[in-house]
């Protein structure tokens, strides 16, 4: 959010190009990262998983606030990716900006998918995501991981901010906090920690939001999301795709 | 007292009992960024019954804790088996959704030729109960801190109760909790029940106070402030929830220049205070370390009335 309100500014200064508004978005993200991270989770002692959930959210409605004062009118501009026509496929028509987001975003699930199980790095991160004492035990710098894995998603984030903004081309403070909603909907349908996951999460979302709003409007498509949530956690809180983290438990449990 | 203070004294009060409501969630282990539902369940139930069917506050206030308690309950059983971060969503799904439903709703009955009633995001309004009666605010203040003492009375017996050493125990930990022959779901449920009751009662007394509530009041940065103000207050004891909401609203409302920069200001003292005391400022050992000299004083001077 931060990122996109970075790039919004320098749009605004300097009249700057797209590519220079992505580097600015993307960039001001990863600094956002790279701030919650050190103050929230690296400055926090470790087993205190409570405060630093409290603590982010703290920090990030200090960002968000920090935006609104910066930025004090309700909406601004977007440079939009460039204008485009309306691509008929029979009796669809798609906007080319769509197109090109659906594009980027399988890029990005590529790549994310090759650096998470073809290198070291993407070795470590899982490492540390599945018992962060062991793998500090077989010499991963976990500190160093984390940092990186943040600064990563901070990336990808500003990614997602700067191409949703760009096909809306209108931006409004409050815009960060429902995309958050959004994408932890999204990850938790699908099975936290799992890529194909969090798509078919993210597509299962779509579909159910859009339907909810044609047939009851549009605040029923936003309770038909958190709602459809709050019933997988009860029923499949493992999500779609990953392993019921409720029945893990209960076979640790009886093995204890 | 002039009317600010008085305002400021009863927004105090009324945050306190939600910041106690997720303050008895923290101490059984669980994080809900969900208590923000049942203050507005609270404010939402009590204030349709007064103004739409003309109840007293004092029938609206218990009933209103009831429906609430129960639905906290039913929440906290559906949710049972999550933990952590999954049961955190879970609750922060479910008071969007009720926030969102709330928006969705209208229902609206004539009173004295006017329609009253839930009217989407337009709130719920003319809950009149306090003006027709000739409450002023000061009478709420009364009302608020007396409801207050009685609540944290009840807290002091539970923390020296068998109860109160059971949910430490589920918090601290859920198995040996298990295995010492506690049924760790029915306390559960029952925590989750009596922190619904709690936030509802904050809940009702600002619904009769701004007489007019909306949908966005509850939304979720009430629930992060709740738990917030637990957290840097101290979870060694309730004073400490209190605590949290005396530095937020009564300091940073106090003082001039923080306007405007409240949340950065509040955020980033959270933020510091959670790195160097991730349990508060008044936590477990500090309490101790407080009780202990306060009743090694008290010993001292008994045993100098002795000689």
């Amino acid at each position: 959010m931060v990122g996109v309100f970075f790039g919004t500014f320098l749009f605004i200064q300097f009249q700057a190009g797209w590519y220079a508004v992505l580097v600015a978005t993307v960039l001001g993200a990863v600094i956002a990262g790279a701030y919650v991270e050190r103050l929230c989770f690296w400055a926090i002692k470790k087993g205190a998983a409570v405060a630093s959930m409290v603590s982010s959210f703290a920090v990030w409605m200090q960002l968000e606030e920090a935006v609104t004062i910066a930025f004090p009118d309700r909406t601004y501009e977007f440079p939009a990716l460039g204008d485009f026509e309306l691509i008929e496929l029979g009796e669809l028509s798609v906007r080319q900006e769509h197109l090109i987001m659906l594009g980027i975003a399988a890029l990005l699930v590529f790549a994310l998918h090759q650096l998470l199980f073809r290198t070291r790095f993407g070795l470590a991160v899982r490492a540390v995501s599945e018992d962060p004492d062991a793998a500090l035990f077989m010499g991963v710098n976990t500190g160093r991981v984390i940092f990186l894995a943040f600064i990563l998603a901070s990336a990808i984030g500003g990614v997602a901010g700067y191409f949703i903004m760009a096909t809306e081309e209108v931006i409004t403070p409050k815009f960060g906090l429902q995309a958050t909603f959004k994408g932890l909907i999204a990850m938790m349908l699908g099975g936290m920690g799992s890529v194909p996951g969090a798509i078919a999460g993210g597509l299962l979302l779509g579909v159910v939001e859009k339907q909810a709003e044609w047939y009851a409007g549009a605040v029923w498509r936003d309770i038909a999301a958190f709602l459809l949530l709050f019933v997988f956690l009860i029923f499949r809180p493992g999500g779609l795709l990953a392993q019921g983290v409720a029945a893990r438990d209960l076979a640790a449990l009886r093995r204890v | 007292m002039d009317d600010h203070v008085i305002t400021v004294l009863n927004n105090i009060g009324g945050f306190s009992f939600i910041a106690l409501s997720a303050y008895l969630l923290l101490l059984s282990g669980e994080i809900s960024f969900g208590q923000q539902a049942f203050y507005g369940i609270g404010a939402y139930a009590s204030g349709m019954m007064t103004a739409m069917f003309g109840m007293s506050f004092w029938l609206a206030l218990p009933l209103a804790m009831i429906v609430s308690g129960l639905a906290a309950a039913a929440v906290g059983g559906l949710t049972l088996r999550l933990r952590g971060l999954y049961f955190a969503i879970a609750t922060l799904a479910f008071a969007e959704t009720i926030r969102l439903i709330l928006v969705a709703t209208t229902w609206q009955i004539e009173v004295d030729g006017e329609p009253v009633g839930p009217n989407g995001s337009e709130g719920l309004g003319k809950i009149r109960w306090g003006f027709d009666n000739e409450y002023e605010p000061v009478d709420f203040l009364w009302m608020i801190y007396g409801t207050l003492g009685i609540v944290l009375l009840l807290f002091f017996l539970m923390e020296r109760s068998r109860l109160g050493s059971i949910v430490r125990t589920i918090g601290a930990d859920r198995l040996l909790a298990e295995t010492q022959g506690i049924s760790v779901t029915r306390y559960k449920i029952l925590v989750a029940g009596l922190a619904g009751a709690l936030a509802a009662i904050g809940g009702a007394f600002y619904a009769h106070i701004q007489t007019t509530v909306y949908p966005e009041n509850f939304d979720v940065m009430l629930g992060v402030h709740s738990l917030a103000y637990g957290l840097i207050g101290g979870l060694g004891t309730a004073v400490g929830p209190i605590l949290g909401v005396l530095l937020d609203v009564g300091f940073l409302e106090a003082v001039e220049w923080v306007q405007g920069y409240r949340m950065i200001v509040f955020g980033g003292l959270v933020a510091v205070l959670l790195i160097f005391m991730p349990r508060g400022i008044l936590d477990e050992r500090r309490v101790h370390r407080l009780r202990t000299t306060l009743r090694g004083r008290r010993a001292e001077v008994h045993g100098a009335a002795g000689n």
